[in-house]
């Protein structure tokens, strides 16, 4: 599990040869009769076959097309039970790689605990698999998180590319946002007290690696509605055929069971009856390579129907990181030497915003980047504990970061605050940018501007969900002034200026109450509530636990665009599902057309007319007619696995473009389909 | 085919146009209880019945108290009904002082039909039916079941319009205000339109004609048989005198097309020179069948505020309505292939084509509009002998059937049928937007699908089943009058004809019989009442839900894609489920025809 661009082809052998064995396993019927349409197809097939083995001892004629026949309608079924055993295959070679992170580790589970440090901490060495919720462990650079839970003290980096495939390492300290913990993953460094928040067996591995696995699968609404709606075709299919007998004595011909068999399993609709749950797991599947865990499908499937996405300003529509646009000096300093100041201390600050300060140093003052080795030069790199960074250079301590941080560093160094900086500070705040102060020891020089970006390509996603009928809400907490102004650039809909926790529950439940569905992303604990509250509620992996107990999704990079991801795997589920279905009904037109001639045109030959793909022999239209029925459930596996491709268009230019694809198609591709296979098999011999 | 004929056709379809809003509009104020121009007289008569009675006509109704009172009055009416048949000998107004319906089983078919709007007629209504029965027991079902469709349909637009509502209308004042204000002032209009044409309207007993040139006909036995003397040579009988039904005809007639009851007086229907004498009354009647059906496609966009889907919905209609009319005139106007010698051109002497079994003053053109019109909607009035129609012409009735009526359809009955294939088509396809299906903003779900998919059993349950029984069967095909493909055409005919309630006879078949009495009456009753249950139970869901907003992402369903789309659906679900069936009969039929052999 690496990163999202990660794509699995999906013919994968080793996926294959186990989907071949799984194919047969559910061949079960207790398995089979969560599928009604493959059910009746299994009862068809084994009807034949006992007809088959009778015809075999009492010698019938006819035995060879009998038991083409038969061995396709079992073809039908094991393809049916294949692609669904591929849908899972893909799942579970996941699970397996996921398992491998989960391997058993020795935890140090605190017993005593006399003051904070790891000093007064005595410890007992304990298999992670005996810890229980509540209990305290303490883990060390170098030791893998022996489970779930939430820093209690201390401050650490983890790696957590086990989970998240991500190999930067995260901070995971006490209180915040950033508390929780996951197990399988390791401290790179420092050391971390842990409170275990849940028992063996519930934590969040084990539950990742039960939804890849597709054992807590359970239908969604949608799927259950078109369940119904398959099998009532198929109710509807069997009375057509099995009073099709009696109509055949009345016009003497009577038909074997064998061919009424073909023509019910031709017509009852196998391709999606087939493919319908590969879709389903394949759909969860796909969510999960984008490194989303949806907690269940139902979840998947609303995200297709969301009306109203909530996004946040930060990282989602603007750069996590803002940009520096001006030098603003105080009094009595100059522009260059603020500049000057800015510059230096940012020449080893290799974030985003401090590469952003040395370029906008360069290019206005055209002060060039300097090699400060010969210097001597001593850099203070910037740590969550100071708020700051900064290089002592000859004497000189310049410092940068965040303004009531840098007020307290020149105090401490017994310089005075000019009243200016704070006004400058609030201008800057003020229009939605970031102030940063910069001070040369006890010595403000002035303030760096720095700015929120738009994303590139923003706008185009939100036209596209413009197209699509979602409206998006941009969150902020920044002032309307400021939020409207980066609304308008990034083109959302609507903003939602100066957000408290409360404001946004307030607006999930008014867009809720008019009957829309909300998605949102989150990872504080006061975005828990309103994480609940949504229809979609992605919680970030960098979030608190109570934040990913409270969404119905975790993303596990972390990564607030991902929704409208999320939202285009959802309808292109829920697409998959409407395209095969209307596929798998407009191909028994020609079905019809292959068998009904076949059937009676011995005694009625004008029904030839009927025979419009002009079949050879009424054997071979038959045949050709189960051969394809087969066949086309594992030419259309590829497709349901990877989904019908997603376009951003609206519900109208969809419908059009689907109904030819799918339905016209659906209706022409079989009579060709069916008229090769009948070239073929009558060439070769097999009827 | 004719230009005159075409014109007399698409004037049809102009009229039925103009009619759809000003009806729509009409029956929406009506059902939403606001005032219309017939308060005045109305209102207190509506008072007076409800006070009658002990109606609260402001008590709303859940789907399934609506669905109680609905089939109680059905039942109470049918139970009435087969009293007044078996019991008419002692009633007034018999003047030809008629006996009891006899046998039971034909009085219970009787019941059953015109209490299901089917109107299915095993009997002939001069030879059978006392003037007091045709009045109080079969024109007060034509009125009373008509209302009770119309009652349907708008519970059922009330269930999309309303939202997180538990409550879908109140029966009894549906079923009032379809009477009151919608039926019986178009009737009385009506019915004076077609006396002023020569339609009879008195309680005379039956005239006496001496024939010009007596003739004779061979005597028929107690048997049902010809008789045959010992000599072996034919009982002939002589025949100087015809007798000519009378009775109360306009004031039934009307009903029989407004209510799309199809039940006619006489046994020959609006083919009968007293019921359907001129082309006018022709005219009027096929416009009475339309009428409510076309209105109610308005009715449905104005009360669920998108008069732009009720407009999409009518013009699937009125595709289909034409595709059926161009196929039933053109195999009629094409004639029989099999008379090569014979001029079978229109001229200005001869209408040309197929006439067996049309009236010339009708001609081809009327005539298939006719059979088109009243297989559409579920009707059953004919003005001509489906049964001698080609094989395609005759086809064309028994598909519009089996396509459910959603052709403008029965009054009611077309819209809550054509809106469970809308249900159906916004699922089906809804999927293929990316959304959960909606519909005019309510979502569907498993339970309405679940519900859609038992109306569309009914149809194949009843018509297939015992269609298959009695092919097989002795006492099934015993009463056919042709072999080969045309006889199983004349079964599946009657089932299909009886489980959609239409009650049009492809004719041919001896109805008359202890089956096809008993399994006629349970297929009509199945055909209401199994689709009329789980409809409401939709409807009832609908109501309950919260609206959706449309989106661009929402589902169009007031697109002409939509209206293709509902047409497909029509189409291929209709076809899927009964093309074996029409293979084995019409299809072949016509194909044998083709190659020189008939039945």
């Amino acid at each position: 599990m690496t990163a999202k661009t990660k794509k699995k082809a999906v013919w994968d052998w080793g996926i294959v040869r186990r989907a071949i064995w799984g194919a047969f396993v559910k061949l079960n019927p207790r398995k089979m009769m969560g599928n009604p349409v493959m059910f009746v197809v299994e009862i068809g097939s084994v009807i034949t076959t006992a007809l088959l083995l009778r015809d075999v001892i009492q010698g019938h004629p006819g035995l060879r097309f009998n038991l083409q026949i038969t061995l396709w309608l079992w073809f039908t079924v094991v393809f049916a039970n294949f692609a669904e055993a591929m849908a899972e295959g893909r799942g579970k070679a996941q699970a397996d790689t996921l398992r491998k992170a989960k391997t058993e580790t020795l935890a140090n589970l605190i017993v005593e605990d006399q003051a904070p440090g790891i000093e007064g901490v005595k410890t007992a060495e304990t298999p992670a698999s005996k810890l229980r919720k509540g209990d305290m462990v303490l883990v060390r650079a170098g030791e893998f998180i022996p489970g779930d839970g939430e820093v209690t003290e201390g401050v650490a980096s983890v790696d957590e590319s086990a989970i998240t495939g991500e190999s930067a390492p995260v901070i995971r300290e006490s209180g915040g946002d950033r508390s929780a913990v996951t197990g399988g993953t390791r401290v790179i460094s420092d050391w971390i007290k842990i409170c275990i928040s849940s028992n063996p067996g519930e934590t969040f591995l084990d539950r990742m690696i039960a939804l890849v696995e597709g054992a807590e699968r359970q239908k969604t609404p949608n799927e259950i509605a078109l369940n119904i709606l398959l099998a009532g075709l198929t109710i509807i299919f069997l009375l057509a055929v099995v009073t099709l007998q009696p109509f055949a004595i009345y016009s003497g011909s009577p038909q074997t069971v064998f061919v009424l068999v073909s023509l019910l399993v031709c017509l009852i609709p196998t391709t999606i009856g087939g493919l319908l749950s590969a879709i389903g797991i394949a759909g969860m599947d796909r969510v999960i390579q984008h490194n989303v865990l949806a907690m269940s499908g139902r979840a998947v499937e609303a995200a297709g129907d969301v009306n109203t996405l909530l996004l946040d300003k930060t990282g989602t529509i603007t750069l996590g990181n803002r940009q520096a646009v001006e030098f603003i000096p105080l009094p009595g300093i100059e522009e260059n030497e603020i500049a000057d100041a800015a510059q230096l201390s940012s020449l080893s600050d290799e974030t985003p915003e401090g590469r952003s300060i040395v370029v906008l140093a360069k290019t206005k003052y055209g002060l060039r980047g300097r090699e400060l080795a010969a210097h001597e030069a001593h850099f203070i790199p910037f740590s969550a504990h100071t708020r700051m960074s900064g290089v002592d250079l000859n004497g000189r301590s310049i410092r940068k970061g965040a303004a009531d941080a840098i007020v307290e560093y020149i105090i401490s160094q017994e310089g005075t605050v000019p009243k200016e900086l704070k006004a400058s500070v609030e201008r800057i705040s003020s229009t939605g940018g970031t102030p940063l102060v910069v001070a040369d020891r006890n010595r403000a020089l002035g303030v760096i501007h720095l700015k929120d970006i738009v994303k590139g390509g923003m706008r185009e996603r939100f036209d596209h969900l413009r197209q699509m009928g979602i409206r998006t809400v941009m969150i902020t907490g920044d002032n309307p002034l400021t939020a409207a102004a980066i609304a308008r650039e990034a083109g959302v809909d609507d903003f939602l200026a100066e957000a408290k926790p409360q404001d946004k529950m307030d607006l999930i439940r008014r867009e809720q109450a008019q009957g829309k569905l909300v998605a949102m992303t989150g990872d504080g604990t006061n975005d828990a509530p309103a994480l609940a509250q949504a229809d979609v509620g992605v919680a970030m992996n960098t979030g608190t636990m109570p934040a990913k107990e409270a969404g119905n999704m975790v993303d596990l990079d972390s990564n607030p665009t991902k929704l409208i991801e999320i939202v285009e795997i959802g309808k292109q589920l829920l697409m998959t599902r409407g395209a095969l279905t209307t596929f798998s009904i407009a191909n028994d037109v020609a079905k019809y057309f292959a068998i009904i001639p076949a059937m009676f045109a011995g005694t009625f030959p004008v029904l030839n007319a009927l025979n419009i793909m002009r079949l050879r022999t009424p054997e071979s239209a038959v045949l050709s007619a189960v051969i394809f029925n087969a066949l086309i459930i594992v030419a259309l596996i590829p497709l349901a696995l990877r989904g019908v491709k997603y376009r951003p268009l609206g519900a109208a230019a969809l419908l059009r473009r689907n109904l030819w694809v799918y339905g016209v198609g659906g209706i022409i591709i079989p009579f060709i389909g069916i008229k090769l296979i009948d070239m073929l098999i009558t060439r070769i011999g097999l009827a | 085919m004719t230009a005159n004929g075409w014109l007399q056709i698409t004037f049809f379809l102009v009229l039925i146009f103009a009619v759809t809003k000003p009806m729509g509009v009409f029956m929406a104020h009506v059902f939403s209880r606001e005032r219309t121009f017939m308060d005045p007289v109305l209102r207190p008569m509506e008072r007076l019945l409800y006070h009658i009675t002990g109606v609260d006509e402001n008590h709303e109704m859940r789907w399934t108290e609506y669905a109680v009172s609905m089939l109680l009055f059905s039942v109470v009416s049918m139970l009435l009904l087969y009293l007044i048949e078996r019991l008419q000998g002692f009633l007034p107004f018999n003047p030809q002082q008629l006996g009891a319906v006899s046998p039971p089983h034909l009085a219970f078919n009787t019941a059953a039909s015109f209490t299901t709007n089917t109107n299915w007629q095993n009997y002939s209504g001069e030879a059978t039916m006392s003037y007091f029965t045709q009045m109080a027991g079969l024109a007060y079902h034509n009125f009373v079941s008509a209302a009770v469709g119309i009652a349907l349909a708008i519970a059922f637009i009330r269930g999309i319009a309303r939202r997180q509502m538990e409550t879908i209308g109140n029966f009894w004042v549906d079923l009032v205000r379809s009477c009151l204000w919608v039926l019986l002032p178009f009737c009385i209009v009506g019915a004076l339109l077609l006396v002023s044409q020569g339609v009879v309207q008195n309680l005379r007993p039956y005239d006496k004609a001496a024939l010009v040139e007596p003739f004779q006909v061979q005597k028929v036995g107690p048997d049902g048989k010809p008789m045959v003397g010992p000599d072996g040579k034919p009982v002939m009988d002589t025949v100087a005198e015809q007798t000519i039904a009378q009775g109360p005809v306009a004031s039934q007639e009307i009903i029989k097309e407004f209510g799309t009851n199809g039940g006619g007086f006489f046994n020959a229907n609006s083919a009968h020179p007293f019921e359907n004498p001129t082309p006018f009354s022709n005219l009027i009647e096929l416009f009475s069948i339309f009428t409510i059906g076309a209105g109610l496609t308005y009715t449905l966009g104005r009360m669920t505020g998108s008069e732009r889907h009720g407009w999409a919905v009518w013009a699937a209609m009125a595709i289909l309505f034409l595709a059926g009319v161009t196929a039933a005139y053109w195999a009629e106007a094409h004639g029989n292939p099999l008379l090569p010698g014979v001029d079978q051109r229109a001229g200005a002497l001869q209408p040309g084509g197929n006439m067996e079994g049309k009236e010339v003053r009708l001609g081809i053109a009327n005539s298939s509009l006719f059979a088109t019109v009243t297989t559409d909607a579920s009707c059953g009035a004919i003005n001509g002998w489906h049964d001698s129609y080609t094989p395609l012409g005759g086809m064309v009735p028994l598909v519009n059937i089996m396509l459910s009526e959603v052709i403008f359809g029965g009054v009611g009955a077309g819209m809550y049928g054509i809106l469970i294939y809308v249900v159906l088509a916004v699922f089906i396809a809804g999927l293929m937007v990316g959304r959960t299906p909606e519909y005019l903003g309510k979502k569907i779900e498993a339970y309405d699908v679940k519900m859609a998919m038992l109306v569309a059993l009914v149809f194949p349950l009843v018509i297939l089943i015992f269609t298959g029984i009695s092919v097989v069967k002795g006492f099934g095909t015993s009463s056919i009058s042709n072999p080969g493909p045309h006889g199983l055409t004349q079964i599946l005919y009657a089932f299909t004809s009886q489980a959609g309630n239409n009650g049009s006879a492809f004719g041919g078949l001896t109805g008359n019989t202890p089956w096809y009495n008993t399994s006629g009456g349970i297929t009509m009753l199945v055909g209401r009442f199994f689709m009329i249950i789980p409809m409401l139970g939709i409807a009832g869901n609908l109501a309950r839900k919260k609206y959706v907003p449309p989106s661009l992402g929402t589902f169009p369903v007031t697109t002409p894609l939509f209206t293709v789309l509902l047409m497909g659906v029509i189409l291929i679900v209709g076809a899927l489920t009964f093309f074996p069936a029409l293979s084995l009969g019409p299809i072949l039929e016509h194909l044998l025809m083709s190659a020189g052999k008939v039945f």
